[in-house]
């Protein structure tokens, strides 16, 4: 059965929680009353409602895309999340958490990101503000998303590169959380999915959910506009996949499955496929499914997609997987670039690799979903990508 | 009680307050330079005049910890040291120096282990407690219920951050020695002195009796020397680290950080108030 909210330890079921250094734990405590009591408050709602009706775009259309429809034999339907300022459904986050900083009165903000949409979006929303902003960002991550470093230090953010690990997103993560334990007096860490310690996966889940609640309104079964069959979504830290499918989740009739990177393929062992091939721990600060050795040592994710890059994954999800509301699956770093390559030509969309991933998994499906309403979250659009897809075929 | 591993950790701390001093507990990831190498660097800082040890069980993701610590964390999952092998470096530092060893580590190796059977190794290594960097005391109950099924304490933490409220719980869980957080940040070293230590300790004091032990940012002699006088211990890891791994060799390491800690110790030795 889907939670409302964490239980007083922030752990839905068996997952979740929050093991973090003490020096953490009271900001922690403080971020909590500050989220119940901003979502608790009308005022709140109405500033972030006008943010983004205004700023943001929101609500994101849905897209019949009958050409692909007609081509695999479904009725296909986009969520528009690319369409959302910035170019993904990361906004939907940061300007709640950014409106939420303000109301805590703290001057500086800290980030992760892994493909950039994320920093994008919180460079984004402390520009707006008028807050300090430090974006933390794996090496690797910088090479193959350079246009979205670009963009961040456009906004005015500070970009620091991260070394350790495997310079991607769960080096990102550990270097944000590293800051916060220094700088927890007048920082707040806006985190970027659905994980880290309670709160942050609840309250990110709160202020992803608005794609799930257009959907419901705009799919509703009148005429011209059937309700969802089958809902599918890429699965990185979770936070977009969280964001259609919790409105859903325990809807009779309607399937939501949730797709990590299989990376080079599950059996080479290099992927991100936390709830697929993963085991309970905890990783940065929460208890869930993850990438680990028998010693308990994290490993390393691979993705093509920096975004779905990351060895872990949100607690709700995990909790999600053991009570059978979602299915997860996982499609290739190949399968997901010949995905990408046939939304651009067929729709005249580029898509972000995390998204192809969910439409790879649609068109592996589609003799299965034959004549069924699919609805795909397109999380965000690919212009930051094109750079790394092209130099695969130079 | 001084013939458990745990009572020697609190003999220790007895000894001290007896002295007039506050003990000096030096922290070496276990296994850098290599296993061997650590056993005798350890050997070498309880020559100089070192009353325990935190050995750190290397992790890859370390989040408590700066960057000094994590890179002897890498460097020794490099040559593949794993819990197993840390915690045989303690058996033989026990061995070695009879001194009172904390095994410091992070939630996720102990729950891979299994809480219990950690726990269970920990204390047929001679461990005398356990230091968990990311257990907070809301998470610590099964942990605390491990130590105590096989006679070996539980540290918690308590940060400058640390409200009235999470103070009570801590001292209320009955932890082996609070271990008070200096600085807030991650490990390292720091030029200037810490400006929370002796408000922490009041805190804690007018709450209990409880051994106080301070870590986090306290590199230098004089570091020590200023926070003595306010607990019953001091922590100093990255300092080590630093000289263990600039040094070209094992041997070099142990000479630079038996001098460094012998410092360190007669820095300790400032009367308590
Ligand atoms: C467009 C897009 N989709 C999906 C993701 C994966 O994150 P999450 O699983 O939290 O939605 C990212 C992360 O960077 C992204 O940029």
């Amino acid at each position: 059965m889907r939670l409302e909210q964490p239980d007083g330890r922030g752990r839905f079921g068996a997952y979740g929680g929050a093991f973090a250094p003490e020096t953490l734990m009271p900001a922690l405590a403080e971020l909590e009353s500050a989220f119940v009591d901003a979502w608790a408050d009308p005022a709140f709602h109405r500033d972030l409602e006008r943010l983004l009706t205004t700023y943001v775009g929101r609500p994101t259309p849905v897209y019949h895309a009958e050409r692909l429809s007609e081509e695999l034999g479904l009725h296909l339907y986009l969520k528009r999340e690319d369409l959302a300022h910035t170019g993904a459904h990361k906004i939907n986050n940061t300007i709640a958490q950014v409106l939420l900083t303000t109301r805590m009165g703290k001057p500086r903000v800290i980030a992760e990101t892994g493909a950039g949409q994320h920093g994008v979006a919180t460079a984004t929303a402390c520009a707006l503000f008028g807050l300090d902003c430090v974006v933390y960002m794996g090496e690797k991550d910088i090479e193959r998303q350079a246009l979205n470093v670009y963009r961040m230090r456009l906004l005015g953010a500070e970009v620091i590169p991260v070394t350790s690990g495997a310079g991607t997103l769960k080096d990102a993560v550990s270097a944000a959380l590293r800051d916060w334990v220094a700088s927890v007096g007048d920082t707040h860490y806006v985190i970027g999915s659905v994980v880290g310690p309670h709160p942050f996966p609840w309250m990110v889940r709160e202020f992803q959910k608005v794609i799930g609640e257009e959907l419901r309104n705009q799919l509703d079964g009148s005429p011209g506009s059937p309700t969802p069959d089958i809902i599918v979504a890429p699965v990185g830290g979770g936070s977009n996949a969280m964001g259609i499918f919790y409105p859903y989740a325990g809807d009779e009739g309607v399937r939501l499955v949730g797709v990590e990177a299989a990376g080079f393929g599950i059996r080479t062992g290099k992927h991100g496929a936390s709830l697929g091939e993963g085991s309970p721990g905890v990783l940065h600060g929460a208890m869930t499914y993850l990438l680990q050795d028998r010693h308990g040592q994290v490993l390393e994710a691979h993705s093509i997609s920096a975004g779905l890059d990351y060895p872990g994954v949100g607690p709700e999800h995990a909790y999600f997987k053991d009570e059978g509301l979602v299915e997860y699956a996982s499609v290739t770093d190949d399968d997901a670039v010949v995905a990408f390559h046939r939304l651009s030509r067929t729709e005249g969309i580029i898509p972000a690799l995390e998204s192809a991933h969910g439409l790879a998994w649609i068109v592996e499906h589609a003799a299965e979903l034959s004549g069924a309403t699919v609805v795909l979250n397109l999380s965000g659009r690919g212009d930051k990508d094109v750079q790394q897809v092209a130099a695969m075929y130079d | 009680m001084t013939d458990t591993a745990q009572g020697n950790l609190q003999s220790m701390f007895a000894r001290a307050r007896e002295q007039g001093r506050c003990a000096l507990l030096p922290y070496l990831t276990a296994g850098i330079p290599d296993a061997d190498a650590s056993v005798e660097i350890f050997a070498a800082m309880a020559q100089a005049g070192a009353d325990g040890f935190e050995v750190g069980i290397p992790y890859a993701d370390p989040l408590m910890d700066g960057p000094v610590i994590m890179a002897a964390g890498e460097a020794a999952l490099d040559h593949g040291i794993t819990v197993d092998i840390a915690l045989d470096v303690i058996a033989r530092v026990v061995d070695r120096t009879g001194k009172p060893v904390l095994a410091m580590t992070y939630v996720n190796p102990v729950l891979r282990h299994g809480i219990d059977a950690f726990f269970e190794k920990a204390s047929d290594a001679g461990a005398s407690g356990v230091i968990i960097a990311d257990l907070p005391v809301n998470e610590a109950e099964p942990f605390l219920a491990a130590a105590a099924a096989v006679g070996i304490g539980l540290v918690l933490f308590a940060a400058p951050t640390t409200d009235d409220a999470r103070l009570d719980a801590v001292i209320a869980s009955e932890p082996v020695f609070v271990y008070a957080v200096a600085e807030v940040g991650v490990t390292g070293e720091r030029t200037s002195a810490s400006d929370n230590i002796a408000g922490l300790a009041a805190r804690i004091r007018s709450r209990s009796d409880v051994p106080i032990v301070f870590g986090v940012g306290i590199s230098t002699p004089e570091q020590v020397a200023l926070a003595a006088p306010h607990g019953d211990g001091v922590i100093v890891g990255t300092a080590v680290v630093r000289r263990v791994l600039d040094a070209v060799s094992g041997a070099e390491a142990a000479d630079e950080v038996g001098r460094f800690v012998r410092e360190l110790s007669i820095a300790a030795r400032g009367h308590r108030t």
